[in-house]
């Protein structure tokens, strides 16, 4: 017998739906991966409908749901959808900035079968959460943590690292350490949405990223068997992609709040793409014909390098949106890849960077951001 | 780290294994499923907070009598140890039971 042998899937059935159930939200976060264009609360999808996605993604032989918006708790039929997907098979994920919550409604969502509680946060301290989300938020965080502590559920820390905090990564630890959660990740901000509008003012510098990188090695191996440590590089600095998504149309699938069924967070800046809805079309159907998830299944729309190139079913040729983003072509390789013809295009704006001495960054005054709205 | 054989392992907070019903069998996790063998299947369902890692190992040294005993044991405290470091385990401590 060797029970080692059993490892993370890799079967072409999707995984996971994340189910963005709304754009509202009480935080204005200049990183915000929704599109620049919200869906309204009157286009949301009914109980009914996201009860019945559910149902079909289970069917389709999905593990997890992951609940995000906006946030998710906006939703004041919250916890009837947690219910319905925790019945259905799912295991279910709550990614949330713990703005609408108290203590009788957290316990209300534990008893309804919620599985991981991810809590976002913008900073170490108060001040630098204020400013990213323009709004106050790290109080009620705390507080939050305080009730988690309570229940037997899983908790994340979720840490939003760019320029501005990732030199606070040793006080986050702290306050991990300090809380239940057996899960931290750190991530980097990802240039999309409106972290895209933000960005020269978000991407940290080489050596922050240098710093930050062994600050986190330490504590991986401090803390082994006590937190799993994830960190989420900017990709603009590494040497190949991400593998965007577990590659298109492999393993993800994305309901927006208006029902519209995407391969991606932001795959509706890829000009030319249509999507399907759930309200008209059922999940398994869209996720084995959709135009939009065939697009870029495969190899077929590869160009060279990805074409030939050895790593093309490692990283799936990166990502589709940053091609588009930043070339302005959805099937061309990442940009970020060192192989890219295009890779000029990212060492120039990290070059920029590059000009400002790292120490200086922290003390920068506050930049002219571009907040996060709401939706209509 | 080496789990201790008189501890008794528990599933972590926000770790389950799906419905028997599904197929594949999986252990559920934050941001992580694995897929679970019929070794792996047996550890983990016997890690119920009440079997201790002696027990465990005795139990599937029955079901895998035709196996070297050593190797079951050696193959055992490695898998728990690897869920552990993943945080999908807890060891309660023997006393207090």
């Amino acid at each position: 017998m060797n029970p080692t042998t059993s490892t993370t899937l890799t079967t072409p059935t999707p995984l996971a739906l994340i189910a963005e159930l709304t754009h509202r939200c009480p935080l204005h976060c200049v990183y915000c991966s929704n599109p620049l264009e919200l869906n309204s609360r009157t286009k949301e999808l009914s109980t009914e409908d996201w009860k019945k996605a559910f149902g079909e993604a289970a069917q389709l032989g999905m593990l997890q749901a992951d609940f995000t918006g906006g946030e998710p708790l906006a939703r004041p039929d919250i916890l009837e959808l947690v219910e319905a997907a925790r019945a259905a098979g799912l295991y279910v994920n709550l990614i949330t900035s713990g703005l609408p919550l108290d203590e009788s409604r957290l316990e209300r969502l534990v008893a309804a079968g919620l599985d991981h509680f991810q809590l976002s946060f913008q900073g170490a301290r108060p001040e630098i959460a204020s400013e990213i989300s323009g709004t106050t938020t790290h109080a009620q965080k705390l507080r939050v943590l305080g009730w988690l502590a309570r229940h037997r559920i899983a908790v994340t820390l979720n840490f939003v690292i760019h320029r501005r905090n990732i030199h606070q990564i040793e006080e986050m630890l702290a306050i991990a350490e300090a809380s239940c959660a057996t899960r931290v990740e750190f991530a980097n901000v990802q240039y999309y949405g409106w972290a895209f509008a933000n960005r020269d003012n978000l991407l940290p510098t080489r050596r922050q990223i240098d710093s930050s990188l062994e600050t986190l090695k330490r504590a991986q191996q401090r803390l082994r068997g006590k937190m799993r440590i994830e960190y989420v590089v900017p990709d603009y600095y590494a040497r190949f992609p991400k593998a965007c998504m577990g590659g298109w149309g492999r393993k993800l699938m994305l309901i927006v709040p208006s029902g519209d069924v995407l391969p991606c967070h932001a795959a509706r800046i890829i000009r030319g793409l249509t999507f399907d809805n759930v309200k008209d079309r059922g999940l398994r159907e869209i996720w084995e014909n959709s135009a939009a998830f065939q697009k870029f299944r495969g190899e077929d729309w590869m160009q060279e390098p990805c074409r030939s190139c050895d790593r093309r079913e490692v990283d799936f040729g990166g990502c589709r949106c940053q091609a588009m983003l930043l070339v302005n072509d959805a099937a061309a390789t990442d940009p970020v890849c060192s192989l890219s013809p295009n890779r000029n295009k990212v060492d120039a704006i990290l070059g920029e960077l590059a000009l400002k001495p790292a120490e200086t960054i922290y003390e920068e005054s506050r930049p002219a951001w571009i907040y996060r709205i709401n939706p209509a | 780290m080496t789990p201790d054989v008189n501890s008794k392992p528990r599933l972590a907070a926000g770790c389950r294994l799906n419905d028997p019903k599904q197929q594949p069998r999986v252990l559920l996790m934050p941001e992580k499923a694995l897929r679970l063998n019929g070794p792996s299947l047996e550890i983990v369902e016997r890690c119920d907070g009440r079997r201790t890692v002696r027990q465990i190992i005795t139990e599937l040294q029955q079901i895998y009598s035709k196996a070297e005993p050593q190797k079951v044991e050696t193959d055992i405290l490695g898998y728990l140890s690897l869920l552990h470091d993943q945080r999908a385990l807890d060891f309660v401590a023997q006393e207090g039971s």
